[in-house]
């Protein structure tokens, strides 16, 4: 034997497996899709009123100086429903929201509002989720930070809670 | 107890977790051109869900599947090439959405491990073979 560190070689590779299995167990697996939108402008969208007695929601809506939020909520989400003490913290706190709808019927949103309260200034509705895919939205609840020229700046999956509030005042304040 | 397990069972509701929404017209109807709706499916069967993870767009009854779905075969009717409607997907989910890795950064080391492994193991099998000569 010319070339007894051969003989590692394959303890070695065993090591680099083993390795591999203790990390992936050891950290945990992120889960979510983010969307590749960061950084991007909204894409452009025009969607109808998801109330009655409330408006609408397009694109150009969102592209007037002021950043806000866009909530994409729907009735029938549970998490939608525990995030709705914290969207009226941020709204009393001077944050502007705006809503997008996905798969609902008027009259479940009307009794959502009624029942759970609007902080919202406008809310569209996505019955197809199309404007939902166009955002890289993968579920909801989700809360984007939109910039007043309407560019996307952050993405927050999943249900707001008070640790978020604000984490995401300062991100919407930090947009102005 | 029996009992007391029956009533929960009796209780319990399935979960709406759905919605009530329309599905898109173009989510379970095929184009009427057959070489695009082939093109279509094609490439249905490598984007993946985004709500149920493993499974390709084709294979998923989720809603999202449905709109993805529905967002090939509409961007295909309108001439678009399936490589650019990846590219679109791409754009907003990353190359997460994309059952083919890119060959660029790490996708190029997926696609070369397997012609390394291979030339290693032509190397130490060549080494074992002069041995035993």
């Amino acid at each position: 034997m010319n070339r007894p560190w051969l003989l590692w070689i394959p303890l070695a590779v065993v090591a680099f497996i083993g390795g591999l299995a203790i990390y992936g167990l050891a950290v945990p697996k992120d889960e979510q899709v983010h969307s590749a939108m960061i950084g991007q402008k909204l894409p452009a969208f025009s969607l109808p009123a998801a109330a009655a007695g409330v408006e609408g929601l397009a694109s150009g809506d969102m592209v007037d100086g002021k950043p806000r939020l866009l909530n994409i909520f729907a009735s029938w989400c549970l998490p939608c429903k525990a995030e709705a003490p914290y969207l009226d913290a941020l709204k009393k706190a001077g944050v502007e929201i705006d809503a997008i709808a996905i798969r609902d019927r008027p009259e479940d949103v009307a009794a959502f509002l009624s029942e759970f309260g609007n902080p919202f200034r406008r809310i569209g509705s996505d019955s197809e989720m199309a404007v939902q895919l166009k955002l890289g939205s993968s579920g909801v609840p989700e809360t984007y930070v939109i910039g007043g020229d309407g560019t996307i700046l952050y993405q927050h999956i999943g249900d707001i809670r008070a640790e978020h509030v604000p984490m995401l005042i300062e991100k919407v304040n930090a947009a102005k | 107890m029996r009992m007391l397990a029956l009533i929960c069972l009796m209780l319990a509701t399935p979960v709406f977790a759905q919605g009530s929404g329309p599905t898109p017209a173009l989510a379970n109807r095929q184009l009427p051109d057959p070489a695009q709706e082939a093109e279509a499916t094609k490439l249905m069967h490598s984007l993946r869900c985004i709500q149920c993870q493993g499974q390709s767009i084709a294979d998923s009854d989720a809603h999202m599947a449905g709109t993805m779905r529905a967002e090939v075969r509409q961007q295909i009717a309108a001439g678009q090439k399936p490589e650019a409607i990846r590219g679109w997907m791409i754009a907003r989910y990353g190359e997460w959405v994309s059952f083919e890795p890119d060959m660029k950064g790490a996708g190029l080391l997926l696609w070369l491990t397997p012609l390394l492994v291979l030339i290693a193991g032509i190397w130490l099998a060549r080494g074992l073979f002069r041995r035993g000569a």
